[in-house]
């Protein structure tokens, strides 16, 4: 690997130091925009213990769902989970802990790790449960709870294009929480449809800038539809 | 009668304005989008990351990478835009949306709403909830005024666990459209054939009803 060139030959090499215990960050909402290659490697090799932060954890049998079957998380932090049985059943037995976090909040936490800013103030989640135990400021006459930042061992982001530095655009609303969660992995690894050279994407159209992404690799993916509607 | 579903969002949708940018929620919310009055353009803001979301697509514009706050494929209309949640939730909580629309368990008269959790049943999460609520300033409530079994979900005090602590000001239940102000909630409205002593009945919360109640009127469209 020479220069800026970020690409992998292997998805073994893509997650390569990924231990039992670490903070994994993910992108996608529900199923879409979700590094499902990435979270399959995880799966094969068989680390557990982990933390895992994703707006959702996946449907049995795919996406985060897959990562249940050998209970390799041992907690979650998402917004809105339970679309799959397995899911329910962990969290009925105590086998997972759950941290619900607001989805805006989920999003603003690994923004800010990413940027830098340790706790941020927001109005979201206060006088509620979430806001219990939480400093509270007031600001403009408004009640504010403090949030922390998350930063994450590993973040797992799926893009649509990058060039070999590392450079990520995404694809209609696979963007989601793929552009935050890039910029808060220690290690950051984005799997994409496609890799060009660097000069063939136009530079003010990146999403992720390369400076945020250490490994790349080309995948295929199944992209499979959580909910089909379609217009007669 | 109590309002139909469609009525409710029929209800709803006399509040949009021309130029409005706007969330609905999941349930009757969404059916709001069917009944934007003539003449009115608004653009439909969906959390995942999508302003200006479309009609669901054909089999032919089917794709996996578009979808709405719920899940499901839809289209982007022209003049759309997409981006990230973080860019998502900065327009709703810095106060971009213009009006919010979504369901409820509990509404009480300081304004206070219960929409995300029930104890003892299985809790799946708030989604956006939180944030829509703490963010906008202009948010419609749908849903019933009572229980099945006849109990107010209008209180003077939320029992379930909150979503937002004061900040709903408009709710339409099946029954009545109110505001709340001032620690109270005042009828402005009720349903066709519903009388002002039923509403009261079934409201457990601080009640004003003024003189005259107007009846909510549907025409045939």
């Amino acid at each position: 690997m020479a220069g800026f060139d970020k690409r992998v030959a292997s998805y073994q090499e893509a997650m390569e130091g990924i231990e039992s215990g670490m903070t994994v960050l993910a992108g996608g909402f529900g199923l879409c925009g979700i590094p499902e290659n990435l979270i399959a490697e995880i799966k094969r090799r068989g680390v557990d213990n982990l933390t895992v932060v994703s707006n959702n954890c996946g449907v049995d049998g795919f996406g985060l769902g897959i990562l249940l079957e050998d209970r390799q998380i041992r907690k979650i932090l998402a917004s809105y989970v339970g679309e799959n049985a397995l899911f329910e059943r962990q969290m009925l037995n105590d086998e997972i802990e759950v941290v619900l976090t607001p989805q805006g909040t989920l999003a603003e936490k690994m923004r800010a790790g990413g940027a830098g800013i340790p706790a941020f103030y927001t109005a979201t989640g206060y006088g509620t449960p979430i806001g219990e135990g939480k400093e509270v400021r007031e600001f403009n006459g408004r009640h504010c709870i403090l949030e922390e930042a998350i930063i994450g061992d590993f973040a797992i982001v799926k893009g649509w294009k990058a060039d070999r530095y590392g450079n990520v655009m995404y694809r209609h609303t696979a963007q989601n929480f793929n552009p935050m969660a890039a910029t808060a992995g220690k290690i950051t690894v984005v799997e994409v449809e496609e890799i060009v050279e660097p000069g063939e994407l136009e530079p003010s159209q990146i999403h992720t800038p390369g400076i945020y992404v250490d490994r790349i690799i080309q995948g295929t993916f199944e992209k499979r539809i959580e909910k089909r509607t379609v217009h007669s | 009668m109590a309002l139909t579903r469609e009525q409710m969002a029929r209800r709803v949708a006399r509040e949009l304005e021309d130029g409005f940018y706007v969330n609905l929620g999941i349930g009757i919310p969404t059916l709001v989008a069917n009944y934007i009055p003539d003449g009115i353009d608004v653009m439909l803001q969906s959390e995942n990351g999508l302003l200006g979301m479309g009609r669901y697509p054909t089999d032919d514009e089917l794709d996996p990478d578009m979808i709405n706050a719920g899940k499901e494929t839809v289209t982007a209309r022209p003049g759309a835009a997409i981006f990230s949640s973080a860019e998502s939730f900065a327009m709703i909580r810095g106060g971009h949306v213009d009006l919010t629309v979504l369901g409820a368990f509990e509404i009480d008269q300081e304004g206070n709403i219960a929409s995300w959790m029930i104890p003892g049943k299985l809790i799946k999460g708030m989604g956006g909830a939180m944030d829509l609520v703490a963010g906008a300033e202009n948010i419609i409530c749908t849903m019933t005024h009572a229980s099945k079994h006849g109990e107010s979900k209008l209180l003077e005090k939320c029992a379930l666990p909150l979503t937002g602590a004061g900040c709903i000001n408009r709710v339409l239940t099946d029954l009545a459209y109110l505001e709340i102000k001032d620690g109270a909630f005042i009828l402005k409205e009720r349903a066709p054939g519903v009388s002002v002593e039923e509403i009261v009945e079934k409201t457990a919360g601080k009640l004003i009803v003024p003189d005259h109640v107007p009846e909510m009127t549907f025409v045939d469209e």
